[in-house]
């Protein structure tokens, strides 16, 4: 087994890290504090092929494996969590289940100008009373003709309002299983501007403030009838799948959280100095950073292991969820172990592991918590 | 059109020089990045590619681990690389080296030939100018804006107050400054096919019409007797405040920044 990165990778780290640095850490203080969207970086990533990863270049991608689009959520969020899920969210949330799921022409129509970033990306799934209890969907899509009826509502979605493309999940009617009657359950594409599709709240974060997060609303929204994404009725199972891949970039997103928060600490204990020396030099500070590394390297690695599962499995659900859960309770201790270490300033604004301890906590909770995370592995251990 | 990029892979100055105990460079311990006026050179061929079409062929001189700013050079949009490469010219001064890379683009088929103003690690300024030179073609240097027009080049050459509108009919060759432009990045799938790009390496057999005493070490007239790190004083600050108070608030406020108070 090697553990050393390809050429390709390498050299993708050194972009991301340098787009990372130049374009969007300048600018992620600001989008915290005025929950503005950062419209700007978007299309500077979309010239470069950050929103088209890895889609493949006939679809108007970079050709690049999970790995490579890994690492471009970890940098980015290293210096910006926002931005690092508003990537995650459009790449493994809307274009994968198009290119997993849809037809030639869907992804002619919405991969290509979504990989080349010409558009945005959103997924729609959870409702006010369907968050883990997914099966709990109360949209509904009913055939008329030639189109599809969407009623009712999406809460929490992020790029909200800046997307032009949604997945959304919807009951479409009732199928009998194992001697019950249960919601069949379909999954949509529907674009934005589409009549009857309008936008609720937007939601007021403790987190990831820039990040557009908002209610969706469907009052007899019509939308054309080859806007099915995959078959009728695996609306669940495309659901799960996507969130699978959906779960590798919160997992990679939660890891550049830790990561940013660690190196701004380690450069803060050598600078800060306490009863005449630096804070860096007392034990404490040692053995808090020596344990928050070696957690920030086991989440690396299961991360990226997630992610080469995704290119080489069809089934990672158990990889993405051990690296989500592990990643998100990593970047949660260590945002919180990092803000002790910087002492009152860390809980002041102006020092950005304040903002990365209030990003990190999303990590446990979107794309799954890490209770079903837990559930998920477990399941896997005693089936 | 044709244009040629000649780059340099130089240790990264930002993080400050280090040196060997005999006083050169311990490029080991740096790390090595496209030189800044070269990646200048680089970005203003690929807009000119954008602009009137062109091939663009990026070339280096140095050891076989220079093929990573080559690799660089594609991911950005270059269409080929060369590297010339040749145990007999090592320790190359300006000379020796523009005689090499002269001799290399002598293969070559070029209307337009870049260079950045000057490396990072040498800071002579000399190499472009000399290459023309060999190659018998104008230069224009320091350039802050390039534009074709037919068959000629147009060029703004800065000064420290002032800039001249130079014309020059191609095959000509320009140095550029790194104010010339801000350089694009990489894109993830041009990295990809970058890293499976065939990258030409050319050695002192390829090289056409130079002769062995202007190459390498031997060929060198510049003789280095010693190398040293420039004692470094911060530029410091100068704030002109509206009045005392302003002062007063905005040294307590660095002072309070730097933990000093």
């Amino acid at each position: 087994m090697d553990f050393t990165l390809s050429k390709e990778h390498e050299m993708a780290r050194t972009l991301f890290k340098e787009f990372a640095e130049k374009e969007v850490k300048p600018l992620a203080q600001e989008v915290d504090e005025t929950e503005v969207f950062p419209r700007g970086t978007v299309e500077k990533m979309a010239k470069y092929g950050f929103l088209g990863i890895p889609v493949p270049k006939e679809y108007g991608g970079q050709g690049c494996d999970p790995l490579t689009y890994v690492m471009c959520v970890e940098e980015l969020s290293k210096v910006c969590a926002t931005t690092g899920v508003i990537v995650s969210a459009h790449t493994s949330l809307c274009i994968d289940p198009i290119m997993t799921y849809g037809t030639e022409e869907q992804k002619q129509k919405y991969v290509v100008p979504l990989a080349k970033g010409e558009k945005l990306g959103a997924f729609g799934l959870t409702e006010p009373g369907a968050g883990t209890d997914a099966q709990g969907q109360q949209t509904k899509a009913v055939l008329d003709g030639d189109e599809w009826v969407l009623n009712g509502s999406k809460c929490f979605i992020t790029n909200g309002k800046e997307a032009d493309v949604y997945i959304i999940i919807a009951v479409t009617g009732k199928v009998e299983k194992r001697g019950r009657m249960q919601k069949e359950i379909s999954a949509f594409i529907v674009e934005k501007g589409t009549p009857g599709f309008t936008f609720g709240t937007k939601e007021n974060k403790m987190g990831i403030r820039g990040s557009s997060t908002y209610e969706l609303i469907f009052t007899d929204c019509r939308i054309p009838k080859e806007n099915l994404l995959g078959q009728k009725g695996k609306g669940f199972s495309i659901a799960m799948h996507t969130l699978d891949g959906g779960r590798i970039g919160i997992a990679s997103q939660a890891l550049g959280i830790a990561e940013g928060a660690l190196e701004t600490t380690i450069d803060y204990v050598k600078e800060r100095k306490q009863f005449g020396r630096s804070i860096s030099q007392f034990q404490n500070t040692q053995f808090v950073l020596a344990d928050l590394a070696t957690k920030v390297e086991a989440a690396q690695l299961l991360v990226y292991k997630a992610a080469m599962a995704k290119a080489t499995q069809k089934v990672y659900s158990v990889e993405a969820a051990k690296a989500k859960l592990f990643a998100a309770e990593t970047a949660m201790e260590v945002t919180t172990k990092c803000v002790q270490l910087h002492g009152g300033y860390g809980y002041i604004r102006e020092y950005n592991v304040e903002r990365m301890m209030r990003d990190a906590k999303i990590t446990e909770i979107y794309e799954g918590t890490s209770e079903v995370q837990r559930m998920v592995i477990s399941g896997s251990l005693l089936k | 059109m044709k244009i040629v990029v000649c780059i340099k892979q130089v240790p990264d100055t930002k993080g400050g020089v280090k040196f060997n105990p005999d006083g050169t460079l311990d490029r080991a311990a740096m790390l090595a990045i496209m030189n800044p006026d070269d990646k200048a050179g680089l970005e203003a061929a690929l807009r000119l590619k954008d602009q009137y079409g062109a091939e663009v062929t990026v070339l280096t001189m140095g050891l076989p681990k220079a093929t990573d700013v080559l690799r660089e050079a594609l991911a950005m949009g270059a269409d080929k690389g060369i590297l010339v490469t040749d145990r007999v010219l090592g320790g190359a001064d300006t000379w020796a080296t523009s005689t090499t890379i002269a001799g290399a683009i002598r293969n070559l088929e070029y209307d337009l030939i870049i260079t950045g103003r000057q490396a990072i690690d040498g800071d002579t300024a000399q190499v472009g100018p000399q290459i023309a030179e060999h190659l018998g073609i104008p230069v224009i240097s320091y350039a802050q804006d390039i534009k074709i027009d037919g068959d000629k080049v147009i060029v703004q050459r800065q000064y420290d107050d002032r800039y001249h509108v130079l014309e020059a009919k191609m095959p000509c060759l320009i140095t550029a400054l790194s104010e010339l432009n801000d350089p694009r990045y990489m894109t993830p799938g041009g990295i990809f096919d970058a890293c499976k790009a065939e990258i030409t390496t050319w050695g002192r057999a390829d090289l056409k019409d130079v002769d062995d005493s202007n190459l390498g070490l031997a060929g060198s007239p510049t003789k280095i007797a010693k190398a040293s790190d420039k004692v470094r004083k911060g530029a410091g600050e100068k704030v002109v405040p509206e009045s005392p108070e302003e002062g007063v608030a905005y040294i307590v406020g660095k002072l309070k920044e730097k933990h000093v108070i």
